[in-house]
């Protein structure tokens, strides 16, 4: 390992010595502010190291892992949502009566987890990010349950169940995942031979064998697990509903991003969507999660669970760029598929956010703030959460004027391209069901006679947490509606991707 | 730039409305007025480049004030702005009767007044685009940025049953626009393969077009997508089903605005794009088109008169009213396509002065329902004149702007399709049935004890005397604007035209 090398790992270093800073900042110091504060500053300087590792890109560094410019890119995504995680955060835990200290150490380990996910190009670094980040995430999802026992409101002890029984279901359903990944990773090795991503291509292969689609398949169930798409979704909604509402935010947003990122390196390294097969294996899982995410979500009462269905169904939207991939136009659905994740994750974070933010009451006797009922002519009350939540609701479901709509002419364009007609129509024909379950969020908002219920009030809000909760806000709108910008970066960052492994393949 | 300063203007006096409210409840509504005042007089300003000798003069090079910027270099997409004499026709339009909307609801609005003029502003800030963009991307943008200040006019403000009409309203038109959105892209790959650079240029699409490049395979497909969009918001049968709930569920201002303006970007829409970009598809398609357009005129009569509610009754007449523009709009002649934009000036202009008579009795009554009104004559005279005047204006009685339209639009199609018009004609003959119902219902018969319709005030008599007079006028001497139309609507038939000799 050569100076470079190990110059392009400052972000990851970075991130690991502020973790252990964190670390013994909780030990002998033990203050809720001073550890959120200190993981905040560590997440802002791992951020300001990416442009600088800029520099020295694309480059390997051992055999595991791979700086380039789509790894910076979403490290960057990455990073940045958990800073602004770890600042909404705050107003939620200090009013929970938990060991707060805690949950900053592992979301910094989390992140620093999914980091490794983008940036390896190797099935052993893939699977040491995913554990790290899901280990992390089981311990995250339950939080909840270790709120004090003695003196606690019946609404909290519902909370503390609820997170109980959510990091249960994380544990179990991701182990399980984790365990069919490595399955099909041991027969993908046996097949070809090879751990690296680009090393083995499926045109190197001269026959395609059932070891090669049994490792395929359980792969591709892995990951349609961890990314909850149908017909491996059943945990996401309870997950999403019961862990607390940072940690679904968490989950909502950087696992799934970064679960994504390395499964889009995967699967241009080893074109494993030429097969026809695979190719139409992936298609249906796609169309049937736009359909049956959107028509799930429908009649749903709770937002967070509305937003786990949507968010199946927007992974589904999403599988039309990843199939995309292994057409002429595959530099454009990287950059799609690249660009659509970004939007989600920025718009998801803005509607959690603001669950987060709202159920960071003082009182302690109601629990998390996501029954839809509660959300009635918010707009009257708090017109500038409101409008946030209204925004991004219709940045999610694809309105002109959010950076939602850009990510969709994106998917449509990509498509398009690639002519992937039926999946289009899947596309369209979600988008519709989508926008009914969209709209009564924002009927809700601006319903004029709310009911008793919905007349509480929320706690003081926090500056930081406000204030990045708006700089996101404004994000949406400013490159919804000038998304050149974003447009042009994206692009740069993302043909390294193409062009690296495409030249690797060809080397081969 | 004069138009995208009419854009900004209606989008920044949304803002100042909004605003406005935190000093008075009272005042977003002069704001918007001041604004919607000052964007009359920039189309004042404008005229004299529309008029018949200049675009005489000109000789086939119609479109002016032409703005370009960039604005998404990575897809090619600009800021493309210009106007010729059709969308001069629909900015008049659309100026006028928004200013007819903030009159017509001018007391009825009374809770938070100044989002509501936010919305309306945005509204018609958003259809000023559509009239003016020739950027495809940046016209679906305009589009669908439309909607959602629509939705929550209807969602907010709207009567009983407000948040079901609003999200049907919505879906509906999404769901085209994205259909639309696709058709959009297509195109513009298509285009990115022929010419090597990627371009959402409505007139550099038309040069492919003219010739004749596009694969007539593809080309239906994407004559389809767009006639969807536009269709459902135009609406004809099958898909008006959003159109009855949504106008009876929108505030006096809303429906105006929906029946005014808002149904005539769908018929616009079809003129601009779908017949001359697809000239070939269309004609294929227009024996449907054209049936679609002939069933909507006597679907929509024969519904209107099974209406027990004033407002769905005048939606229903909408449909048929929109039906000769479908019917017009395919059949390949210049002078149905005169009449088509005949049709769509005089009926914004007559639905837009119903639904402010319909919204201001629901305002005194507290009722749209035919059963409690009855009689209301002899306590409103004035109203009762005034109704008559646009009910017969929308049956067609020669002299009214809405004759010489439907008359020149049955002329000019019954060359094309014999059958289907004289089918179409009989809507000539419902309409006057559905019509003359609502006098009878509302204004003649026995007054029920204890209703009385306080008679109409200025304010309201002002209004309606500026859509008579333009009515009248239109009736009487329509040659102006049929000739303005005359040069661009030659070469979209010339198009459609030339279509046909090779598809025969």
């Amino acid at each position: 390992m050569n100076a470079s090398e190990l110059f392009a790992l400052l972000p990851l270093v970075a991130m690991a010595t502020g973790i252990v800073v964190v670390m013994l900042i909780s030990a002998f110091s033990r203050t809720h502010a001073t550890v959120s504060r200190m993981s905040a500053i560590t997440l802002l300087i791992t951020l300001a190291c990416l442009p600088l590792v800029s520099s020295v890109t694309p480059i390997g560094v051992t055999p595991l892992l791979i700086v380039d410019g789509f790894g910076l890119l979403f490290c960057g995504v990455i990073v940045g949502a958990s800073f602004s995680i770890c600042l909404m955060a705050y107003p939620y835990w200090h009013v929970r009566d938990v060991e707060r200290e805690e949950f900053y150490l592992l979301l910094l380990i989390a992140t620093l987890g999914a980091m490794v996910l983008v940036l390896s190009k190797h099935m052993v670094s893939l699977l040491l990010g995913l554990e790290m980040m899901g280990i992390s995430l089981f311990a995250m999802a339950a939080y909840n349950s270790r709120l004090k026992r003695q003196h606690l409101h019946a609404d909290r002890q519902e909370e503390s169940d609820r997170s109980l029984e959510a990091g249960l279901k994380y544990l179990v359903l991701s182990a399980l995942a984790s365990a069919l990944l490595l399955f099909g990773m041991a027969l993908i090795y046996l097949e070809t031979g090879q751990l690296d991503f680009s090393r083995a291509p499926f045109s190197a292969l001269g026959t395609t064998t059932l070891i090669f689609y049994a490792g395929t398949a359980l792969l591709l169930t892995g990951i349609g697990f961890k990314l909850s798409l149908f017909p491996f979704h059943m945990w996401t909604p309870d997950v999403y509903e019961g862990a607390p509402a940072p940690v679904t935010s968490f989950i909502a947003t950087i696992s799934k991003g970064a679960i994504f990122a390395v499964a889009l390196r995967y699967f241009v390294g080893s074109e494993s969507l030429a097969n026809p097969a695979v190719f139409t294996a992936v298609g249906i899982i796609a169309a049937l999660s736009m359909l049956c995410g959107n028509w799930l979500a429908l009649m749903q009462k709770d937002l967070k669970r509305m937003l786990a269905y949507s968010s199946i169904a927007h992974l589904g939207y999403l599988m039309i760029a990843f199939l995309a991939l292994q057409t002429q136009s595959m530099r454009f659905a990287v950059e799609a598929s690249s660009l659509y994740v970004i939007t989600y994750i920025v718009t998801s974070l803005v509607a959690f956010g603001i669950v987060i933010l709202l159920s960071s009451k003082q009182t302690g006797t109601s629990r998390e703030i996501s029954d839809l009922q509660l959300y009635q002519g918010l707009f009257w009350r708090h017109p500038v959460l409101a409008t946030a939540l209204s925004i991004a609701m219709l940045s999610l479901a694809g309105i002109p004027l959010t950076l939602g709509f850009v990510g969709k002419f994106y998917l449509l364009s990509a498509g398009a391209e690639a002519g992937l007609w039926w999946l289009l129509a899947a596309l369209i024909a979600g988008s519709a069901i989508g926008l009914y379950y969209y709209l009564r969020v924002i009927t809700a908002l601006f319903t004029t006679g709310a009911s008793k219920e919905a007349q509480w009030e929320p706690g003081p809000l926090y500056a930081s947490s406000s204030a990045i909760l708006l700089v996101l806000t404004i994000n949406l709108i400013v490159f919804g509606t000038f998304p050149q910008p974003l447009l042009e970066s994206v692009q740069l960052l993302t043909t390294t991707l193409a062009e690296s492994t495409s030249f690797t393949a060809s080397a081969q | 730039m004069i138009l995208v300063s009419l854009i900004l203007l209606l989008f920044a006096g949304g803002i100042v409305a909004w605003l406005a409210e935190y000093l008075n409840p009272k005042l977003p509504r002069w704001v918007a007025l001041a604004s919607l005042g000052v964007a009359l007089l920039l189309l004042a300003q404008m005229g004299p480049q529309f008029s018949i000798d200049t675009t005489e003069a000109r000789a086939g090079q119609t479109w002016d004030l032409i703005f370009i910027a960039p604005w998404i270099p990575r897809f090619g997409i600009q800021f493309i702005f210009a106007a010729d004499s059709l969308s001069y026709l629909m900015l008049l339009l659309t100026v006028v009767l928004g200013i007819i909307a903030l009159i017509s609801g001018w007391n009825e609005i009374k809770q938070r007044t100044g989002f509501f003029y936010f919305n309306v502003m945005w509204v018609l800030a958003g259809v000023v685009g559509i009239f003016t963009s020739m950027d495809m991307f940046l016209f679906f943008f305009f589009w669908e940025v439309m909607l959602i200040p629509m939705y929550f006019i209807i969602a907010i403000w709207g009567h009983e049953n407000r948040s079901y009409a609003a999200i049907k309203f919505f879906i509906f038109t999404q769901v085209s626009g994205l259909l639309m959105l696709l058709a959009i892209i297509v195109m513009a790959i298509l285009q990115a393969r022929l010419t090597g650079t990627l371009s959402f240029n409505y007139f550099e699409w038309l040069q492919i077009a003219n010739q004749g490049l596009i694969d007539p395979e593809i080309s239906r497909y994407l004559m389809f997508g767009f006639f969807v969009a536009f269709v459902v918001k135009l609406p004809s049968f099958p898909f008006h089903t959003w159109l009855p709930d949504a106008h009876t569920q929108a505030p006096t201002p809303g429906s105006v605005i929906l029946a005014g303006i808002l149904l005539k970007t769908g018929a616009y829409g079809l003129l601009r794009f779908v017949l001359p970009l697809f000239p070939e598809a269309s004609m294929e398609f227009a024996p449907i088109a054209m049936g679609l357009g002939a069933i909507s005129i006597i679907y929509g009569a024969s519904m209107a008169f099974a209406q027990e509610d004033v407002k769905r009754l005048i939606a229903y007449s909408s449909i048929s009213h929109m039906g000769f523009v479908t019917l017009a709009a395919f059949a390949a002649s210049t002078v149905a396509l005169q009449g088509a934009v005949m049709t769509m000036l005089s009926h914004g202009l007559s639905s837009a002065a119903l639904f402010a008579m319909a919204g201001a009795i629901q305002h005194r009554l507290h009722s749209r329902n035919f059963s409690d009104m009855g009689g209301l004559w002899q306590s409103a005279p004035r109203f009762g004149a005034c109704m008559l005047f646009f009910c017969l204006a929308a049956l067609g009685l020669p002299g009214l702007a809405n004759f010489v339209g439907e008359f020149l639009v049955l002329l000019g199609s019954f060359e094309a399709n014999p059958a289907l018009v004289s089918i179409a004609a009989l809507g000539m003959i419902a309409a006057p049935v559905y019509a003359l119902m609502v006098m009878q219902k509302i204004f003649h018969g026995k007054p029920k004890p204890g209703t009385e319709l306080a008679d109409l005030d200025g304010r309201e008599s002002g209004m309606l005397a500026v859509l008579i007079v333009l009515t009248v006028y239109l009736g009487f001497f329509p040659q102006g604007v049929l000739s303005l139309l005359e040069p661009l609507l030659n070469t979209t038939s010339q198009l459609a035209l030339v279509a046909t000799g090779t598809s025969l």
